[in-house]
């Protein structure tokens, strides 16, 4: 097979009738179905913002668009990261892909984790929730749908980079999910305990209060960023090469997708309403 | 060429490594219950959406036999409101999304991979998820059921909100119990399966055709496959969409579709028909696929402007996105809106007129051979055309503010989904029957049951366009004897009675062809496609040595080239052995548990909020950590899905072509 050839053509398939990966064709049109998931929801939103029942919340009292802004500037960022994860496996070094995925997960928890600050703060500052008005519902539905897509993406991010470790022996299976289960614990505080925490320090709340009623998950966090340094110690050669290439691209098109479609929620839903 | 020849097996991920991760042994037995639950092999994955959509076919009739049985007299009392709602509601749901629509998904399985000259679908696990994950939807949808006969599963019966769940009657207002979360999640899951299957077709499709052939050159049927994938992919997210807004509604007090909290009941409607119009052109694609391969063969003539069919098939499949709000010219939508979507609507016959013309063409001046596939395909054209001129009527706004809701709409789409789509189907199924089974299907019972299905067809629904005209409405359980339809519901009711006798000799026929029938060759009919090229029923790796495309009519032109064929067979033979043999993938347990561990989760989701109760005690408040359990499955069963490859095997060709095993991974 090609994988064992000396060089890998990235962009075309000798296999498949176009030269396309079967991979990378199944996403696109994934994707293309993806659109109108998300068409529909913004379609809800934009016909009742022009509908507006009385009471309806007045989503500039609502919103945090200073916050909101530097979260989309994260997620754009971590595009970047992930077209470099992407490159680096071209180039068949695994050590920099290991960083380049491991940065986007980051960029994605934080913004993961700026969406979980606004909507504790909507619903308990602004008093805004799914079902007392009916921006909620469409704003909740849609920014939420939008969420589990990167949350989604920072899960497969996550075993694609413990994929990696993989050794070319064979087996590991349990390595393998003890070592997913660290990176899925430590993205998990990170978004819903660490990153919010953060957020309302630098709005002023103070760092010895955070740190004591958060005690229990941030030590869990903890426990498992040490578990993931100690399961990423390089022991063995393993099996993950230039020839995955086809695998990092893939999960990149998604990744790539979904900071796209925030583009556009971002301009629909927030900035529209400060025209 | 005999290099990417020997690659064109290729199952998307590369062969598998020496080693993968294994949580325990992948299944081996290809016969039995393990061998069908844990197929990843298309051609089984067909057969099992065939035979649960007649089964669902034959439940759907049996529920549209109490209906008609209701309405034979005038103030009947045979069975209750309540339950004739349940009926029509299910009748509807069952014929669309559990019978039409897996039918053609068998026939997409069982026929795609072969026509285009592959050994399976590109993604084959993908595949059987799909089937199972349909499976856990049909469950879901008719689980309500089991409320009539165990009243402490209290479900309050099968849904009983229309095929379309029109808001605010989704409302937790009007309809408080369980049905309607049923079908809510019941259509989600066979959503889900519709998506992930399309997927899988448009990679087989555009990625693994053999070498030479062409998208030109692509059979018809595969052709609307594709577009009907594409339909697929592009609608079923509007309804999804929808559904999960009332689910919310229904469940987490929000106000998508509640009018005291703002919400407005017409974006039902839109998002409904967004996906509800493509929808019909979903189940009509694939059967004018079928005809277009029926005609040719039985006229003996290639298929009269292949080019100009195909892209009919395509205009159809985007117009037809084009179209949704005449199913709502009633509602009010204002005169500019009205008229662009009357003349979409027009618009949309055109393309398929043009395919009727190029069918006639077909037959024209051709060599007409009238067995009973042959039948069933003219009866389609005929037929399908009556539906399409009552279908032109609705198009016309005005006309159609007097037939909304009546009884004319109801003879319009059964004229075009059982004179259309299921004709077809008949006459598909009655086609490839001898290919997949090995045995013909008796010439004189078949035409018996084409005759009676015909008739008693047309001694229904024909009189439906006047009781329509007259002023009956369509979901009515009971009229009075002075309304003046009287006469056209018995006529249409006996016929009823006479189209499931029909239908019921129709599937007896085949039965007895299962076991009696008379066994054939490879290509019982003299047909044009690859499938007929191989023997019947095909082997486990389809073809021995991967085609070579010369012609539209693949099939036909090897046969008139047989010189040519068997040189360019042997060497693509040798190629293949040399490069390792046929590679064929292993099974797997993980899509079926991916697709139960949904139906756990969906089942116990739709109740959520209901506290779980065991023989008279409640167990648990909510049904939350059962509905977690349940997706947690999926979760696990995906995560082992992907970590353990697609694995697989390699099949030797000796010089006789029987096949041996061997199980290295070597290259």
């Amino acid at each position: 097979m090609s994988s064992h050839a000396a060089t890998i053509d990235h962009h075309h398939d000798s296999t498949t009738s176009t030269g396309i990966p079967n991979k990378k064709l199944l996403w696109w049109a994934f994707l293309a179905s993806d659109c109108m998931f998300f068409g529909t929801l913004i379609s809800t939103h934009l016909v009742y913002r022009l509908n507006p029942p009385p009471g309806n919340a007045i989503p500039t009292q609502v919103f945090n668009i200073e916050l909101t802004s530097f979260s989309t500037f994260i997620l754009l960022m971590s595009s970047l990261l992930m077209a470099l994860a992407v490159n680096a496996i071209q180039r068949g070094n695994v050590r920099s892909t290991r960083t380049m995925l491991l940065g986007t997960m980051f960029f994605g928890c934080i913004f993961l984790g700026g969406q979980v600050y606004e909507f504790g703060h909507f619903v308990h500052m602004k008093h805004m929730t799914l079902s007392n008005s009916l921006f909620g519902s469409t704003f909740y539905t849609l920014t939420g749908t939008h969420g589990t897509h990167v949350a989604i993406g920072v899960l497969l991010l996550g075993m694609m980079y413990v994929r990696t470790f993989k050794p070319a022996a064979g087996g590991g299976l349990s390595m393998n999910f003890l070592h997913m289960l660290a990176v899925a614990v430590a993205a998990g505080v990170a978004f819903i305990v660490f990153v919010p925490g953060m957020i309302e320090i630098i709005y002023g709340a103070g760092i010895g209060e955070f740190l004591s009623s958060h005690a229990v998950p941030l030590s869990v966090g903890a426990a498992a960023c040490i578990a993931m340094a100690w399961f990423a110690r390089q022991s063995s050669t393993v099996e993950f090469g230039e020839k995955n290439a086809i695998d990092v691209e893939a999960v990149g098109l998604y990744w790539h997708f979904v900071d796209i479609v925030w583009i556009i929620i971002f301009t629909a839903v927030y900035l529209l309403e400060y025209l | 060429m005999a290099e990417a020849l020997a690659k064109s097996e290729f199952t998307g991920t590369g062969h598998a490594p020496a080693k993968s991760f294994e949580l325990f042994a992948r299944p081996t037995a290809k016969t039995g219950l393990v061998g069908w639950l844990t197929t990843v092999d298309h051609k089984k994955i067909g057969m099992l959406y065939g035979g649960f959509a007649i089964l669902f076919f034959l439940i759907g009739g049996l529920e549209a036999l109490l209906i008609r049985t209701q309405l034979i007299v005038p103030n009947n009392r045979f069975i209750s409101a309540q339950l004739y709602n349940e009926l029509f509601t299910m009748h509807g749901t069952t014929m669309i999304f559990l019978a039409v629509m897996p039918l053609n998904a068998a026939f997409f399985n069982l026929l795609v991979p072969i026509q285009v000259g592959a050994r399976d679908v590109a993604f084959p696990r993908l595949n059987a998820f799909s089937l199972w994950v349909w499976v856990a939807g049909a469950t879901l949808l008719n689980v309500g059921w089991i409320s009539h006969l165990v009243p402490s599963w209290n479900f309050g019966g099968a849904p009983d909100v229309g095929w379309f769940g029109y808001s605010p009657l989704t409302s937790k207002v009007f309809t408080p119990d369980l049905s309607t979360d049923f079908w809510v999640l019941g259509i989600q899951m066979l959503g889900l399966s519709s998506i992930v299957a399309s997927l899988n077709f448009i990679v087989t499709i555009i990625n693994m055709r053999a070498p030479g052939l062409t998208m030109m050159r692509l059979p018809v049927f595969t052709w609307m496959a594709l577009v009907t994938s594409f339909l697929l992919i592009l609608a079923l997210p509007a309804i999804a969409i929808a559904l999960v807004e009332v689910m919310f509604d229904r469940n987490f007090g929000t106000n998508f579709f509640e009018v005291s909290g703002g919400g407005q009941p017409i974006l039902w409607q839109h998002l409904f028909w967004v996906f509800g119009h493509p929808e019909v052109y979903i189940l009509i694609l694939p059967p004018m696929g079928y005809v277009s391969e029926i005609l040719p063969t039985f006229s003996r003539k290639p298929l009269f402007g292949y080019p100009i069919v195909i892209f009919s098939g395509v205009a159809i499949g985007f117009i037809g996105f084009g179209v949704w709000s005449h199913h709502m010219f009633t509602t009010g939508l204002g005169t500019v809106a009205t008229a662009a979507f009357a003349i979409a609507t027009m618009a949309i016959a055109v393309p398929t007129g043009v395919k009727i013309f190029n069918w006639i063409g077909t037959l024209w001046g051709g060599h007409i051979v009238t067995r009973v596939p042959m039948m069933f395909a003219l009866g389609f054209i005929w037929m399908f055309m009556l539906g399409g001129f009552s279908g032109i009527m609705h198009a016309a706004a005005p006309a159609d503010a007097q037939q909304q809701d009546s009884y004319f709409v109801i003879a319009h789409f059964h004229y075009v989904l059982i004179g259309g789509a299921t004709f077809a189907l008949l006459a598909a199924i009655h086609f490839w029957f001898p290919k997949f089974f090995g045995r013909m299907v008796p010439e004189f019972w078949g035409k018996v049951s084409f005759w009676l299905i015909f008739v008693g067809f047309n001694c229904t629904f024909f009189p439906m366009h006047f009781l329509g005209l007259n002023g009956m409405p369509r979901r009515t359980w009971i009229y009075d004897s002075n309304m003046g339809w009287n006469e056209g519901n018995l006529f249409a009711t006996i016929g009823a009675y006479l189209l499931g006798l029909g239908i019921f000799t129709y599937f007896a026929v085949l039965v007895y062809s299962f076991f009696k029938g008379q066994k054939c060759g490879n290509d019982p009919w003299d047909a044009r496609t690859l499938e007929w090229s191989i023997p019947s029923p095909p082997p486990e790796h389809n073809f021995a040595a991967i085609p070579q495309v010369h012609a539209r009519d693949a099939w036909w032109y090897e046969k008139t080239h047989q010189e040519e064929i068997a040189k360019e067979k042997a060497a693509n033979i040798k190629a293949e052995e040399a490069h390792g043999g046929i590679h064929i993938p292993d099974q797997s347990w993980y899509p079926i548990i991916a697709g139960m561990g949904l139906l756990f989760g969906t089942y116990n989701l739709a109740q959520l909020k209901h506290p779980v109760v065991m023989f008279g005690n409640q167990v648990l408040g909510s049904h939350a950590p059962l509905a977690i359990a349940g997706l947690s499955i999926v979760v696990l069963a995906c995560y082992l899905w992907s970590l353990e490859g697609p694995g697989g095997y390699h099949i030797h060709l000796d010089a006789d072509g029987n096949a041996k095993e061997s199980g290295g991974y070597h290259h």
